[in-house]
């Protein structure tokens, strides 16, 4: 009894000491599968429970990418018990959707448009929120929770060459709505002039 | 290399992904592709942004404290926190005994007022704790039926109460079973509703702190949990859940237990 109290006191130090500095990637990629604050909670909850219900037969890979991915399976469990219990949400998880767009978008635009210039951290987080899946979600565990495309592969359940090809079609329609977005906040030079006349 | 498979390879490049050979393809393509060269440096423009911003989000500290709480190392499923309630109980009265110079009335009234707080205290964050267990693997349930036929006299023999057990999945909290918990060093019976992913436990018991015939609400390590009492018997609920949902689930069963009054 006593011994094993402390074999599990033991496990959960363990898991603890693994599980816990990972903490915000797992946030990170909650929000942008879910969407909203309250979900992503529920989903990161979730997760850590299921971990330490199945640390036991952990035997790698790297921590992070094995958390990320039973979360996702969490999102997409929750998002499947959605589309069967309620009406189905704007959520696209059709891959076709991308399939369809070309890979480079406006080639017709002008060379200095062409260069990305500097976006605040809200506009990148907001475009990259409006990524429809799996290229919001390959681009999220690229650029924000740093991985591997390896790693990508193992948490996506997909081979690397379509992380390869997930990530190009990511990007380019991520420059797209980048420029675009650029346009718009570029364009309160009238209010600036009429001021500085009166 | 064409460039239709440099579009694909260039953001391996970017992303230190490539081996020495495949590394030296793309960039020979790149040197020779005015398109492809243009697109390189936009998207390691772009990377190089990503990379500099502050993207990573950070996890809300109530939330912290939640999946902290999961990892708590849990005392066995029976504890006894009589054994070592009692001796300070008994210090605390000595102590007062000897060296109060207080009126007895005043004293006294000090006493229940210290001991009120604290007792509902001390129990509401022993609730917490038998709820946190719960959610660990396997403690959940004992009993796990949505039937409360089959949940009810479940607990016959158990606990010295026969427990409420409260269909409200019209309401829709669904009702997942039942558990006998330990709460105080006493049996407890716990019985177990789930709306959405949140669990909600009610402990009942005779006596589980001091009466309240309102719902008293409190919150601990980002729990939020309502005491009651009703037909004699004492209720907490423990969930997750926001305040205003949990509230309304003490409603619900309040409501139920009042229209069939004492035991059911």
């Amino acid at each position: 009894m006593a011994d094993d109290a402390v074999a599990e006191q033991k496990r959960m130090r363990t898991f603890q000491a693994a599980a816990l500095p990972h903490l915000d990637d797992v946030y990170t990629l909650a929000r942008y599968l879910m969407r909203n604050t309250q979900d992503a909670e529920d989903a990161v909850q979730e997760c850590y429970l299921r971990a330490l219900r199945h640390f036991d037969s952990y035997r790698g890979p790297a921590m992070k990418p094995w958390l990320l991915a039973i979360l996702r399976n969490v999102c997409n469990a929750e998002f499947a018990r959605r589309s069967k219990e309620e009406l189905p949400t704007d959520y696209s998880q059709d891959e076709s959707l991308g399939e369809e767009m070309p890979m480079w978008q406006e080639p017709q635009a002008s060379p200095e448009k062409m260069m990305v210039r500097q976006q605040d951290t809200a506009t990148i987080r907001r475009l990259v929120a409006e990524l429809p899946e799996p290229f919001r979600e390959a681009i999220v565990l690229r650029e924000m929770n740093n991985l591997s495309y390896q790693e990508i592969a193992q948490v996506a359940g997909v081979p690397v060459g379509t992380v390869m090809s997930r990530l190009a079609r990511a990007r380019a329609m991520l420059r797209a709505a980048w420029n675009a977005a650029e346009t718009v906040t570029t364009r309160p030079g009238p209010a600036v002039a009429s001021g500085t006349t009166s | 290399m064409r460039c239709d498979e440099s579009e694909v390879m260039l953001h391996a490049l970017i992303d230190g992904e490539l081996d020495a050979g495949h590394a030296r393809d793309v960039e020979a393509h790149v040197a020779g592709c005015a398109g492809c060269a243009e697109k390189f440096a936009t998207f390691r423009t772009m990377h190089d942004v990503m990379s500099a911003a502050p993207l990573k989000e950070i996890a809300p500290a109530h939330l912290r404290s939640r999946i902290e709480a999961l990892m708590a190392v849990p005392e066995g499923r029976i504890v006894s926190m009589r054994q070592f309630l009692r001796p300070t109980r008994r210090s605390f009265f000595g102590g007062l005994a000897m060296g109060s110079a207080l009126s007895g009335a005043l004293a006294a009234s000090l006493v229940f007022a210290v001991m009120r707080g604290d007792q509902e205290q001390t129990i509401a964050e022993e609730v917490v704790s038998a709820h946190i267990r719960s959610l660990q693997a396997g403690h959940l349930m004992d009993v796990e039926t949505s039937d409360r036929h089959t949940v009810k006299p479940w607990f016959n023999g158990r606990v010295d109460v026969a427990p409420p057990v409260i269909d409200l999945t019209a309401e829709s909290f669904t009702l997942l079973g039942g558990r006998l918990d330990y709460v105080d060093g006493e049996p407890v019976a716990a019985i177990v509703y789930q709306r959405r992913k949140h669990v909600i436990n009610l402990f009942v018991a005779q006596h589980l702190g001091p009466k309240h015939p309102r719902p008293n609400a409190k919150s601990i390590q980002g729990y939020n949990c309502r005491h009651w009492t009703e037909n004699g018997l004492d209720l907490w609920a423990v969930s997750d859940i926001v305040g205003d949902e949990l509230d309304e689930f003490v409603q619900k069963i309040a409501g139920s237990l009042r229209q069939t009054p004492s035991t059911t």
